[in-house]
């Protein structure tokens, strides 16, 4: 009780002794409170329980602009009733006239009388056949105008008579939806209002006045606040959640010790794909699959140039090659880089045998020429990787890449064989979800072929190397089920997007 | 990419029952399993083993992964009788310059087989054939044909035969121009004088490849016993091989191969390859310890034999270019479920780019201020980067346009804000202030035909003003420790409010503007609020942190 007290608010309190006046408006006087603020005091003490505060809609019966006129006035067949009172016998021309009512009024007043054999019409003249007493009696309709407003389901057989004749005429009686307040003082809120320990003298708002002098407070109650009441909503400022689960990425090859490349998106084509073994006529360097810019680019230096020439076409390190001419044309085109392993190729071509063993990776867009739909998209990021050094081995690939998915919250990894043109032994990485019960393709990874690490290093040293598609982590992550979702930018589901929280 | 399509029941029959662990096996061969029904089974092919993509020639191979008939399949070939001969003519050269060809005779064909050779047909046209351009197949009925066959180049227009699914006779431009085939392939054979064709002792066509064949001499019915096959194009290596898998599946069937004179030579070439392998080196990539034996015994289930550090490589396998290509094969047969992943004791020292760091920071400061940081695309429409922006037609400049996309999204972004503006634009009914920022790449085209790609950061601010923006911009380069100032436009640009713009300079460099937006603009976006932009390039930034 002592809590439910301390508790109340200001104007909950200023509300509480007149909690039984019979309207909010009453309230509204008697508190000298303003409606919105009665109605919040009363939500907050029916929150309490303190008392049973209902809102229901109504249909009421109330004057319409006629109507509201006649109530003062009399209705037109009373007053006519008034002029034949003192006439008895009267022409229908001069009954109009003298009454002052208009054309419409008279004849509906006739109407009304005849209906009530209160008159006659004989000859042209209207003749008085009600006694004085039957005058002088107020009719029902006239009651019912009084009574008015009034419930609709409240009426009276009677009343709804009445009800019924008068909607028939013009704007006399109109039905208003309204609403209604119920307020039930609870068995508690008697307890509350008769309470002696009701004080109004707690602590509201601590305001920088109040902490200004000890005595302001100090000895005094602060009042209580009901502190499981839900608050409007606030928005803050943050990263893109994409961003935030690339940053992570990052975080993760770093901590393995890896350096980070960078590099343009806009790359020739001896990069992205000759420097990679990737045959001049393959499909993929078609425009149906790569997007390609009309400008050309520069090649490097001839000794790499050269080497790459012959890895085509005759083959190095004792490979075949892809036996055809190489198009050192082709090479110059420039493309939207079509995967981040273009970083890895030209970081491959700056390193030396003395700088062994390195870790590099990235994390970057990478663009294919696609139409756009739930599960297609022209740039998505990719996440790379290559170690170098002389005594790696195959199961050391699978160790990178077990450990990358195991903290990317994919504990159980599945491997598979692949196939790209630059790397042998090929692997692709399926993840088990365990929601979802099925193995996600993830990415692609292998050693680099020969006929890229001596065209690049100058050696044949075996360079694990990986190509990772991000944007399944991430849509799984954040439970998209429509890829385009990712770079919509829809505010309002950014603000309320979870923070990316993979430790 | 090629899929491929097999009758599960026949699978299930000859291979075996297609389980969880049967799908297991298959995955581990290197041929994910795409779909599966009750009638049908679909596999990826990778386009290194064109030699699966026929029924026969994956069940060889994957029967001999599971242990069962492993080691290297010897097919017969036969000597060629008489009349087996397609002679060239040198007229081919300049169109198609050369063929391979055999003759498998025996084969009883159904319905069931028909099919079959048609898909391998389609498959192999698709993949190695690169849509016909590299290489071309043909196969006829032996029966129909007149042998000799000659192959040669001669006018379009004196080319005269029957073509497949087509009621009459048409010439070889008629082909081209009419058919429904002739059309889709009428670019491989376009500006050619002559083109090429098969024809018998009887001169009659038997077909123009790599078009379409004759409807008379070159269908393949359920009357056929004996075919004529061949394979057209310039790669003659390619070609062999090519052939190498058709009558390898053939004989797989139950055909008895031939051999033909081919100008001058004698095709099919079905010797096998031999090449070194080095157990110490396939054990160090690999990172295992397997003996000779082992060695052996991997090498015999992916279908080679081995001997005294020699692999014999069948004749239609396309992917042998290197001693790593078996090595692969090896671990495929050892089972890459068999490896175990270990990270290797290779110490180094990670590091993250400086400009992301750099970049990492900023955008910290600006969540701090209650900015939300949005991502957009790096390619544009040209409606929103200039149309929308205010930028007539002829003013278009710099911009970088993609060949051929398959959206209307076709040049690269120029700048970040108009993407903004686009957010913005979309947001409406999302509460106010709203508040971004982006950070990425822009690209240019300039004058000398340089490719420019510059990291940027933009801001945009609604309902916000100058002043609002300008405190950020403040606040940033306080946090930065570095000095800007903003001098007025002299002329304001787009899309700005003339005497609400400025120039933003870092150390006398102008690296961006900032100003309010210019409410034809926001009309042009359907915004109904007051925006501020900035934008600015951050690579003189970076280079104060390097």
């Amino acid at each position: 009780m002592k809590k439910l007290l301390e508790s109340l608010s200001l104007i909950e309190k200023k509300v509480l002794p007149f909690l039984e006046e019979k309207s909010i408006s009453e309230i509204c006087k008697k508190s000298n409170l303003d409606k919105v603020t009665v109605l919040r005091a009363l939500e907050y003490l029916n929150n309490k329980k303190i008392i049973n505060f209902e809102t229901e809609k109504k249909r009421v019966i109330d004057v319409g602009v006629n109507g509201a006129l006649y109530r003062k006035k009399w209705l037109p067949e009373r007053r006519l009733l008034f002029l034949l009172d003192e006439r008895r016998i009267i022409s229908l021309n001069d009954a109009q006239k003298q009454s002052s009512l208009s054309s419409d009024e008279f004849k509906v007043s006739l109407g009304v009388l005849k209906a009530k054999a209160l008159i006659e019409i004989k000859n042209g003249k209207i003749v008085l056949s009600a006694s004085r007493e039957e005058i002088s009696k107020k009719s029902m309709e006239e009651l019912f105008l009084e009574s008015l407003p009034i419930d609709e389901d409240t009426l009276t057989p009677e009343q709804a008579f009445s009800f019924k004749l008068l909607q028939k005429r013009k704007e006399i009686v109109q039905v208003e939806e309204r609403k209604k307040f119920l307020i039930k003082i609870t068995p508690l809120g008697k307890e509350v209002m008769n309470s002696k320990e009701l004080t109004y003298d707690l602590i509201e708002q601590i305001t920088p006045k109040i902490l200004k002098k000890e005595q302001n407070w100090k000895s005094k109650k602060f009042r209580r606040y009901d502190v499981t009441l839900p608050v409007p909503k606030i928005n803050g400022g943050k990263r893109h959640f994409v961003n935030s689960s690339i940053d992570y990425a990052r975080k993760v090859w770093t901590e393995m010790g890896f350096v980070e490349m960078e590099g343009e998106i806009i790359q020739p084509s001896f990069w992205v794909f000759d420097a990679l073994f990737t045959a001049q006529d393959h499909p993929v360097r078609e425009m149906q699959d790569t997007f390609f810019v009309s400008e050309k680019g520069k090649l490097p230096d001839k000794k790499i140039l050269d080497s790459v020439k012959l890895a085509h076409e005759k083959g190095v390190g004792g490979s075949r090659g892809w036996n055809y001419k190489w198009d050192e044309e082709e090479a110059k085109k420039m493309v939207l880089r079509t995967h981040t392993t273009v970083l890895s190729a030209k970081t491959l071509s700056n390193l030396k045998k003395e700088d062994f063993p390195k870790k590099y990776f990235a994390v970057g867009k990478v663009f294919r020429n696609e139409t756009v739909d739930w599960s297609h998209g022209f740039e998505f990021y990719q996440t790379e990787g290559i170690v170098v050094d002389p005594d790696l081995n195959f199961g050391n690939l699978l160790g990178y890449l077990k450990e990358f998915y195991k903290k990317m919250g994919f504990s159980k990894v599945r491997f598979s064989p692949a196939y790209f043109p630059y790397t042998e032994p090929s692997v692709e990485v399926n993840v088990w979800h365990p929601e979802r019960k099925v193995w996600l393709e993830l990415g692609g990874a292998g050693i680099f072929r020969p006929e890229i690490t001596i065209p690049l290093l100058g050696l044949d040293v075996p360079v694990l190397a990986w190509g990772l598609g991000f944007d399944r982590i991430i849509t799984d992550y954040y439970k998209i089920n429509d890829l385009r979702e990712l770079y919509k930018n829809d505010i309002t589901k950014l603000r309320k997007a979870k923070a990316w929280m993979k430790v | 990419m090629a899929n491929v399509k097999f009758d599960r029941a026949t699978f299930e029959k000859e291979i075996g029952k297609l389980d969880l662990k049967m799908q297991e096996k298959i995955a581990l061969f290197g041929t994910p399993v795409e779909s599966l029904d009750d009638e049908t089974i679909e596999i990826e092919i990778f386009p290194n083993r064109p030699d699966l993509l026929g029924y026969h020639g994956f069940k060889r191979s994957f029967l001999s992964f599971l242990g069962k008939k492993t080691g290297f399949k010897n097919y017969k070939l036969n000597n060629p009788e008489k009349n087996y001969e397609v002679k060239v003519e040198s007229s081919v050269k300049d169109v198609r310059p050369f063929t391979v060809c055999a003759i498998v005779r025996g084969l009883k064909f159904d319905d069931k087989k028909i099919k079959e050779i048609v898909e391998i047909q389609e498959k192999l046209h698709s993949t190695v054939g690169r849509q016909r351009k590299k290489l071309a197949i043909g196969i006829y009925p032996l029966e129909k044909i007149a042998l000799p066959i000659t192959y040669k180049a001669i006018e379009p227009d004196k080319i005269k035969f029957q073509p497949l699914e087509y009621p009459k006779e048409m010439s070889g431009l008629e082909i081209l121009q009419r058919h429904p085939t002739g059309k889709e392939y009428a670019h491989l054979l376009a500006g050619k004088i002559k083109f090429p064709i098969f024809i018998d002792s009887e001169q009659s066509v038997l077909s123009m490849p790599p078009v379409i064949n004759s409807e008379k001499t070159g269908r393949v019915t359920n009357k056929t016993k004996d075919i004529f096959v061949e394979c057209s194009g310039f790669d003659f290596e390619i070609l062999e091989k090519c052939l190498n898998i058709l009558i390898s599946n053939f004989a797989e069937m139950g055909g008895k191969v031939y051999s033909m004179k081919v100008g001058g030579k004698v095709t099919p070439n079905f010797k096998s390859e031999f090449r070194d392998l080095s157990l110490e080196k396939t054990n160090r990539i690999l990172g295992l310890d397997l003996n000779e034996k082992q060695i052996k015994e991997c090498l015999e289930r992916m279908g080679y034999n081995y001997k005294n550090g020699k692999v014999e490589i069948p004749p239609w396998r396309m992917d042998i270019l290197h001693e790593i290509d078996l090595i692969e094969d090896i671990a495929i047969a050892y089972g890459y479920e068999n490896f175990i992943p270990k990270i290797p004791p290779v110490s180094t020292v990670g590091s993250e780019n400086s400009k992301e760091i750099v970049k990492r920071k900023i955008a910290e400061i600006f969540s701090g201020l209650g900015f939300l940081e949005v991502s957009n695309y790096h390619l544009t429409k040209k409606e929103d980067q200039f149309v929308k922006m205010g930028i007539p037609e002829k003013e278009e400049s710099e911009f970088i346009e993609l060949e051929s996309s398959k959206t209307d999204f076709n040049i690269l972004r120029k700048d970040l804000v108009h993407y903004l503006l686009k957010n913005f634009s979309e947001n409406s009914d999302s509460e106010y202030p709203q508040k971004l920022f982006e950070m990425g790449k822009v690209f240019q085209i300039k004058k000398s035909k340089e490719l420019k790609e510059e990291e940027r950061l933009s801001s945009g601010f609604t309902p916000g003003n100058f002043t609002d923006l300008v405190q950020t911009l403040d606040y940033l380069f306080s946090n930065l420790n570095l000095k800007y100032e903003i001098k007025e436009e002299v002329k304001s640009s787009l899309p700005f409010v003339e005497g609400r713009s400025g120039e933003i300079f870092l150390e006398g460099e102008k690296i961006g503007l900032i100003g309010e937006v210019h409410p034809k603009i926001l009309k042009n976006w359907k915004i109904k609020m007051p925006v501020s932009l900035f934008e600015i390039n951050l690579e003189k930034i970076f280079k104060k942190f390097e």
